[in-house]
């Protein structure tokens, strides 16, 4: 175990550079969400385009591997349609769940690959969630998304 | 490396500890620097629990055998030994599983008398000061664990008593300059944290104490940062109830301690009821047992007692002054060693005066657990994270530190790892200045 198999360059990348860290001017829903255990916090938001593609906003402060989460996040899920980002998202939570064994598809997650190491530091796992279920939470309340599915997956 | 303390052997004390024998990470040598949150245990401790449960393990303070009878000796020597630490007397202590639970235990008191005043309950005598109401008010300070501010939002919440607090300046000491205007007439609970775990700072707790009483309050202290790391008398602090936790000072989890005055103890209602704690029981009603039982329902912590008092000896061997010297030293040496790099900025006292050696810090560009996590790869164990006073972690506009906690079992050799190692995590980042 070596810092370089958690801190990939792609996530040391989006800590530095994130993408699209804004807030969205008219979100259908929004989640604000903790990391109790070190503070990290993460606003996330939806909404859809004219063409009905997702489009995602968020800010918060935290550790590199929460931030860049989010930031991979939110480019992987931009443009889908509402729904898709469930997909890519359960793919991320079996990575994250898998303890480093198993292949991540990367056809799915693309540069959220990256967080695979981090499965294997069971304290850090947490910060890279963090992003995904303040995503499912905002997406429920805006209705892209029933409760149902949430409750589906614990 | 600087010269070890005179009179604190870290080399001979370290063989004590077999846990610091072990390797992390691939092989690393352990520097553990987090005795704030817990500390190892040593031999002495491990053996005296061993050994109870090897010859004399019993349920106290009932049957008549001879195993019961030795038990009970163990855990009631055990009492007096620790009582003895702190100056005080046995029936002065109760034992709790930790300073969180006599934290609770306290703010239980005053929810139960005001609910047992407002049913009028007969033949139970209420004492008023813990008949809380709208208008009352309970004080507490900015640099709180989250053990001494939640207990006491719930008992506000329950009766409409109002919390307030004494604020917290830049260099992380308690601002008292409205010390009086604070604590007033309607003040019914001052609580407040001897020494911080998050900033270090040792607080002028006999004074507000003093204050405290002034107005007819209950005068409590969170002792969890102090009694583990240098002497306490607890006559000189002079608050009526005072606790800490026997897992942070060589002892066992599972036990901590409670210390009330004779006339506080028997004043308040009990927490948890049941076995143990009763005097008379009837189906109607019960009657409760003479402090400290009163507060002790069930079967209570007996190995954890033994060894909790195995640790009261060994650092009574090492005699408190010489760990509190030893630990001051450390202090100024982290200090040091800490503002030496750039980028880092400490959360808490800048000086190594009244304070102890718990130092928090931020590293400019860097989250805490990033920070936490490359010293982890060198061996290095800190703790990061709010340290439960998320509200101190505000005041100072952070949103989480990284500490640097040492015990006798500390050096300056271990202080020096860590500080390569925030430089390390400064460099793998690229923020280094
Ligand atoms: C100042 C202070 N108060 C209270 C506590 C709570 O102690 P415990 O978790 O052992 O109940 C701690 C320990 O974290 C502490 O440092």
């Amino acid at each position: 175990m070596n810092l370089e198999s958690l801190y990939q360059e792609i996530i040391l990348d989006h800590y530095k550079h994130p993408r699209g860290r804004e807030l969205l001017a008219a979100p259908l829903g929004a989640a604000h969400h903790v990391n109790p255990t070190c503070g990290d916090e993460l606003t996330v938001q939806v909404a859809v385009d004219s063409d009905g593609r997702l489009m995602i906003g968020y800010e918060g402060q935290g550790c590199s591997i929460s931030q860049a989460s989010a930031s991979v996040m939110s480019e992987l899920v931009t443009g889908l349609a509402p729904g898709q980002s469930e997909v890519i998202r359960q793919a991320f939570l079996d990575m994250m769940r898998a303890k480093g064994t198993g292949e991540p598809d990367e056809d799915v997650l693309g540069d959220a690959v990256a967080f695979a190491g981090v499965a294997k530091f069971p304290a850090r796992v947490k910060c890279a969630l963090l992003a995904w279920m303040a995503l499912q939470d905002a997406e429920i309340q805006s209705g892209l998304l029933t409760q149902q599915s949430k409750d589906g997956d614990s | 490396m600087g010269a070890p303390s005179m009179s604190i052997d870290v080399a001979r004390i370290k063989k004590d500890f077999p846990i610091l024998g072990r390797t992390v990470r691939g092989g690393r040598e352990l520097v553990y620097l987090d005795s704030g949150a817990t500390s190892q245990k040593p031999y002495q401790v491990l053996d005296a629990e061993r050994s109870f449960y090897e010859t004399s393990n019993a349920s106290v303070h009932r049957g008549a055998h001879a195993l019961a009878e030795e038990a009970t000796i163990h855990y009631e020597d055990a009492r007096e030994l620790i009582a003895a630490f702190i100056g005080a007397a046995p029936s002065n202590i109760v034992f709790t599983k930790n300073a969180t639970e006599a934290l609770n235990l306290c703010a239980y008191a005053f929810s139960n008398a005001t609910a047992l005043a407002r049913q009028g309950a007969p033949g139970r005598a209420i004492d008023p000061r813990f008949v809380l109401s709208p208008g009352d008010s309970i004080v507490i300070s900015e640099m709180e664990h989250h053990a001494n501010l939640v207990p006491w939002q719930e008992l506000c919440a329950k009766t409409g008593a109002s919390l307030r607090w004494f604020s917290v300046d830049d260099d992380g000491r308690l601002d008292l300059s409205n010390i009086d205007a604070l604590i007033d007439e309607t003040t019914k609970v001052v609580s407040v944290v001897h020494q911080s775990n998050i900033l270090g700072t040792i607080n002028p707790v006999r004074e507000i104490m003093a204050r405290a009483h002034a107005v007819g309050a209950v005068g409590i202290v969170d002792g969890c940062q102090s009694v583990p790391h240098m002497p306490v008398d607890i006559a000189d602090i002079g608050a009526d109830l005072f606790m800490w936790s026997g897992h942070k000072m060589l002892g066992p989890t599972g036990i901590g301690c409670l210390y009330g005055t004779t006339e506080i103890l028997d004043a308040m209602p009990p927490f948890l009821t049941g076995g143990s704690m009763i005097e008379m029981v009837h189906l109607e009603a019960s009657t409760f047992a003479p402090v400290p039982q009163k507060f002790e329902a069930g079967t209570p912590m007996v190995a954890q007692a033994v060894g909790l008092a195995a640790a009261v000896r060994y650092l009574t061997d090492l005699g408190m002054p010489n760990v509190a010297e030893h630990e001051l030293a450390l202090a100024d040496y982290t200090i040091k060693a800490l503002t030496s790099i750039p980028g880092v900025r400490i959360i808490g006292p800048g000086s190594a005066v009244d304070r102890g050696s718990a130092i928090s810090f931020v590293v400019d560009g860097l989250h805490p657990h990033d920070v936490g996590q490359v010293l982890d790869n060198e061996g290095v164990a800190v703790r990061v994270g709010h340290h439960c006073a998320w509200p101190t972690c505000r005041r100072f506009g952070v949103p989480a530190t990284t500490r640097i906690s040492p015990y006798i079992y500390n050096d300056e050799s271990d202080i020096d790892k860590a500080a390569a190692g925030i430089v390390a995590a400064q460099e793998f980042f690229g923020v280094a200045k």
